[in-house]
Formats: C-alpha cells, structure tokens, sequence
C-alpha cells in the first residue's frame, strides 16, 4: 500500500443508490487468481452494451470522467457481496477515493485496507456535489476533509485507519507483532474442537 | 460489581477478545473458524507466499469449491470439470490447501457442498463461536449461536497468517418476530419481510438478533435462511440464542463433540443466550401473524412485497424507477401471473432438506410448465444423498425439473448456469441485484413454495393454492 496524504482531482458523479458490488464487478470477472486486470470489469455492465460498445450517456465514459480520481456515489455504496475485488477494480480505475452518505460495513473495510478512501458526507454536501460533476475537490486524509469551491467538511475516519493511510501500512504487520498475545488466547481457548 | 446482563454478542464477542480495542486501535479478535473457497482467497495465499509466511491454523482451515464449478453431470454421472479460467482457480485452491496443509473439501468428496451449508452441516459451526468466511453471507452460522460474518481477501489473508482480525465490535439490534405466522409463510418470507421493513442498508454497523415465538418455532435449518440474509439489510452478522432445537440439531453430526465433551459443551451453550433485560442498541417488532409469502419486484432484496401485492408506485423515487424499468415491469400491477423463464432453487439460503422437501411438496405429481427451464441444485453432498434416498430428486425429474451436482450455481452466476438477457426468474437465493444471476437477467426473490410453484404455473404464483 502506498502511503497516501492527499488527493486532487474533479469527480465524476454516480448518483445511483445502493450500489452493489455486483454492480461494480460482475461475477464472471471473478474468476481469477490474480488482483490485477480487474479495472476491464469495472461497472463493466453499466459501462458497456452487449456488444461490448461504451454506453455513452454512463457517467464514466462521458467527456471529462476520465483521469478523475474522485467517485462521487449514492447512499449505501457497496453493498452485497464481500468482494474485495471491488476496491481493487476501482482503483485500477483510477480511483482513489469514493464519496457517499453511507457505505456499506464490508466494502467499506475493504477499501480502508486498501487505501481506497471512503468519504462519508453530509446529504447537503452530498447533494451539491452530486449537482456539478466534475468539481475540483482537495481530500486532506491527516485533516479527513473534504473541501471543493468555499465548502469544507470533515469526513470521519478511525485513527488507526488514517495511520495506516498516511504511512502506508497495513493490519497484517499490526496483528503479527501481536503474535505472543495471540499464542496466549490459544493457549487460555485450549486444543481445536474438531478434528477434520 | 452488579453484573449487567449481556447479549449473545457480548458474550461470543469477550470470549475472543486477543485485545480490546480502544480509541485509537480495533479489537483483535479470535477466529475459531476459517472457511475458504476457491473465489476469494487466491489472492490472500499469494499474500502469504509474497511475506513467506504459514498458515497459523491450518486446522481451524477449513477449504471446498462451490462457487465457480459447474453443477452439470456428464454421461457418467459425475460432474463436469471446470474448464478455463474456473479450472485454474481450482487448481490454485488444491494447490494451496496442499502446500499450505489445509483440509479441502474437493468436488467428489463427500463433505463438498455450499461453505455455508456445509458448516453447519459437519458440526463445525457451533453456538459461541467466532466464525468468518470470505462470502459475505457467512452469517448463515449464526443460526448456531456463533458470532459468523463475511469477510475481504485483504482479511482472508490476516486469518490465515494470524488467525486474527482487527475489528471494532457491531452495534446490537434485536428483531423480536411475534406471533406465529400463517400455514404458507417460510423463514425465507420472514427474513424478506424484514428487509423490506427496514431496508437494505437498515442494519449497516449491526449484528442482528433474531427472537421471539417465530423464530423459536423455525427448524434449525429456517434459521439459517434467516441468518443468511442477514447481509442483505446491511448487517454483517446474524444470530439466534442457541436452544433445544440447535442442541437436537447438532448431536450427531459428523465433527460434533461425542460422549462427555458433547455433554461440557452444551452446558457451555446453555449459558450464551442473551439474558433478560441486556441491552439491543435497536429494536425492531415484526407481527407475524398477518404476514403473507413475500417475492420481490426489483433489483435490491429490500424491494419486497406480499406475493398478492401490486409492485409499488416509485412516487418520483429514482432507484425505484430505474429498477422498474430494469424489471420492465409497470407499478400498481399485480406481479402474480407474470410470465417467467427460469425458477433456481438452491443456494445456501435454501437448498438443504427442508427447502427441497417444500419444491418437492408442491412439484409432487406436477409437472413444471412448458417452455420452463427449473434448477433444482442441492447444497452439499450430504443433501444431494440425502434427498436421493428421500426420493426427491424423482419428485423433481419427474415434474421435468434438472436436479444438479451441488453448488452455487445460478446464484451468481459464474457457472454456466445463467440467466439469457431480458429473462424472468423466480429464484430461492438471496440476490436480485441487475445480471446478478446472468447479464441482463431479472430475479424474483421468493420461498421454495412460491418458485415450485411458479415453475407448475410458468409464472408468478401463489404456492397456498397449490398446498391446500
Ligand atoms: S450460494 Fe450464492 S450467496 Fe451463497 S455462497 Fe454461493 S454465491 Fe454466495
């Protein structure tokens, strides 16, 4: 992961509700073992007719959507399944952070450990971004601000998360030096119930 | 100090702690049980070689296909082999499990089947677990008593290496169903009431707890059908209190404790139910008594109505519009007689015993209508068995419907089995999202009852008229 401070870029806006992740990668594009060349299946089914033809009136093949690494999107963004493939789609996309009223709890994990930055604003703040695509917003991540022309609002985002953010780490590092803690529990929690 | 009654949360959620989290920092939390497949955890196990690092537990690992391998027999009878792109992810699953020392359930092993089904199935879910699963639909385990949820690959990964996760502990929310409900009405018409109540977003941040007479009376296995919904209005977890029935329902099971630990560890269950008075952050009251077989009308689960409604006017509603006009169905119209192409029973919301022996009911000398195309995919192994030796797979050829090699199947569609664009399904999975089920398809969301009967009908119907 890259450690990431800021981000300035317009947006391209998505105004659409509930957007799951079967939406944002359909399932066909899972088939794979690997984490790269998921962006060919982003929205792939919005973005793309039958024939395969750019869509021309979906928001990410308009003029001026591409380049940018803002997603401005309807409440309850990534909702269903547990794809981390997802986040990884979009960033392959370009993106670098997706701003909502809400996210859905497992998309938004996802995207935390993978410095995909999830913005959760206001419904005014909200609105009016989703009124102009193609604002030029500055994301503070050490501040968690959003701002664009004389608007600022802080986004909220844990401590931890915004640490690893900023410096570019991930849980795993975090978790293995919590190994002797971990091998204690084990040892309190007794031998494994089962045998396979 | 006085003791403040406790949730089943609570309770499941102390028991793990490695670490309590704190302003600064998530909890780490235990995981008893690691189930994986071959979709999402690739990439957690190039992860693990990239740091050169083991598996911590490979023995609270537990591996199977379901997602990505065809569900057709051959002339032989056995399975197809995946081909392609499918081929190499199973490989790349048997591969690991064998480097990495994790036991594999494998298509033609016997224990195969749906994560989710299989679970439960073995006796390794259990109440007072913690139980995860790169599926966002590992909630299904908490019909046991476990605190079950889904996880990312990025996580997939931090269980393997530590068999741990970093997590902030859900918010609690009870769902007290009353009453008891009418001859026709299924687990699968509870939870789908639910969501349609408080929406698909309206538990985000929270385990939910089922309650009440209603779910008390369900089956083991209707539990899980509510459980396993439980993702879809937002929570990550789903649980019911453990009692007789989740007692009845594991003695015997092929891992459970036998003998003197089976005994400890009921005693240990006994103790997980949420107390009288603990405290639910919400609450929400569902009546029971006057509700109907539900189905749904449009591409979120929460879009759900009572079988003999009309679809709802979008009122100047945008979502509800374009998910109107994606189902290409007109409001304030009933939807029962609209024509359909395909009626999908299976998934892990319902395709174990009780879900078949409900289609077999009403398919039971029937035939599917013609032009009708009905899968009928069992969940696992086991229940494919177990059915077979129940006569029901003859039930359902004979009615004309194709009885399948367990697995996921149509549920998602990354199989063969799909939906043709523009297509209508009535299907008993979890998902109506757009081309959820196949590029361009259109699913209606129902009970095992409401889809057998739908295939007899070759549209929409009402199951109470074909059970009376
Ligand atoms: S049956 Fe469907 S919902 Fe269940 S695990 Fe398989 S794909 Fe996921």
């Amino acid at each position: 992961m890259k450690p990431l401070r800021e981000i300035r870029s317009r947006t391209v806006v998505l105004p659409a509700e509930n957007v799951d992740t079967d939406q944002i990668i359909p399932a066909r594009f899972l088939i794979t073992t690997s984490r790269e060349g998921l962006g060919e299946g982003l929205f792939a089914d919005w973005r793309y007719d039958a024939q395969g033809r750019p869509r021309p009136d979906f928001a990410l093949n308009r003029d001026g959507a591409s380049g940018a690494q803002v997603l401005v999107a309807g409440r309850n963004f990534g909702c269903g399944s547990s794809r981390e493939h997802a986040v990884w789609a979009l960033q392959e996309g370009g993106f670098l952070a997706v701003v909502s009223t809400d996210f859905a709890d497992i998309f938004r994990g996802n995207a935390l450990k993978n410095g995909l930055v999830p913005v959760v604003v206001d419904e005014a703040t909200h609105a009016r971004l989703v009124e102009s695509p193609g604002t030029e917003v500055v994301i503070d991540i050490d501040a968690s601000t959003i701002a664009f022309g004389s608007r600022r609002s802080s986004f909220p985002l844990e401590p931890f998360a915004r640490y690893c953010m900023l410096n570019g780490l991930d849980d795993l590092g975090f978790l293995l030096q919590r190994a002797k803690e971990i091998a204690i529990f084990e040892e309190g929690a007794g031998p494994v119930p089962w045998k396979v | 100090m006085g003791e403040r009654p406790r949730t089943l949360l609570d309770k499941v959620w102390d028991a793990h702690l490695v670490s309590a989290e704190t302003e600064e920092t998530p909890g780490v939390l235990y995981i008893d049980l690691h189930l994986i497949h071959e979709v999402t955890s690739p990439q957690a196990f190039a992860e693990l070689r990239r740091r050169g690092l083991p598996v911590r537990r490979p023995e609270r690992t537990v591996a199977t296909m379901d997602h990505a391998i065809p569900t057709r027999s051959g002339p032989s009878g056995r399975r197809v082999p995946p081909t392609g792109p499918a081929a190499e992810q199973v490989g790349a699953l048997e591969r690991n499990c064998a480097d990495f020392g994790i036991p594999l359930f494998a298509t033609g092993d016997a224990r195969q089947g749906i994560v989710h089904v299989i679970g439960p199935e073995l006796g390794l879910s259990r109440p007072g677990l913690t139980v995860v699963c790169g599926d966002s639909h590992t909630s299904t385990h908490g019909a046991l008593g476990a605190l079950a949820f889904g996880i990312g690959t990025s996580e997939v990964g931090h269980v393997l290496a530590t068999q741990c996760l970093l997590q902030r502990k859900p918010k609690s929310f009870a769902v007290e169903f009353e009453g008891t409900p009418p001859a026709g009405v299924t687990a699968k018409d509870l939870i789908l009431a639910l969501i349609a109540r408080i929406g698909t977003g309206g538990a985000t941040g929270h385990a939910l707890e089922y309650r009440g007479p209603a779910i008390r009376a369900l089956s083991m296995e209707g539990r899980m059908t509510v459980c396993n919904m439980s993702i879809e209005a937002g929570a990550r977890a789903g649980l019911v209190g453990p009692d007789d029935t989740t007692y009845n329902y594991l003695a015997g099971r092929e891992l459970s404790p036998e003998g003197e630990a089976w005994d400890r560890a009921v005693e240990r269950w006994q103790a997980l139910p949420s107390e009288d008075g603990a405290f639910f952050d919400r609450v929400e009251r569902i009546d029971t008594t006057t509700l109907e077989p539900m189905i749904t009308w449009g591409t979120s689960p929460g879009m759900g109505m009572p079988i003999r409604g009309a679809v709802p006017e979008p009122d100047g509603d945008a979502s509800h519009e374009k998910a109107l006009a994606y189902m290409g169905l007109t409001p304030g119209k009933p939807l029962l007689g609209q024509k359909i192409d395909v009626v999908f029973i299976g998934s892990c919301t319902n395709s174990r015993m009780s879900d078949l022996r409900d289609a077999a009911r009403v398919l039971q000398g029937r035939k599917v209508a013609d032009g009708i195309l009905a899968l009928v995919v069992p969940g696992s192994e086991k229940v494919k068995k177990e059915a077979e030796a129940e006569g029901l797979d003859r039930v359902f050829r004979e009615a004309g419907a194709e009885w399948r090699e367990p697995g996921c199947s149509m549920c998602l569609a990354m199989n063969d089995d799909r939906l043709q664009p523009g297509q209508y399904a009535v299907s008993t999975s979890n998902r109506n999202f757009e081309g959820r089920q196949g590029q361009g398809g259109r699913t209606f969301l129902a009970s095992p009852f409401t889809a057998a009967a739908s295939a007899v009908k070759g549209a929409v119907a009402d199951a109470r008229e074909l059970l009376s």
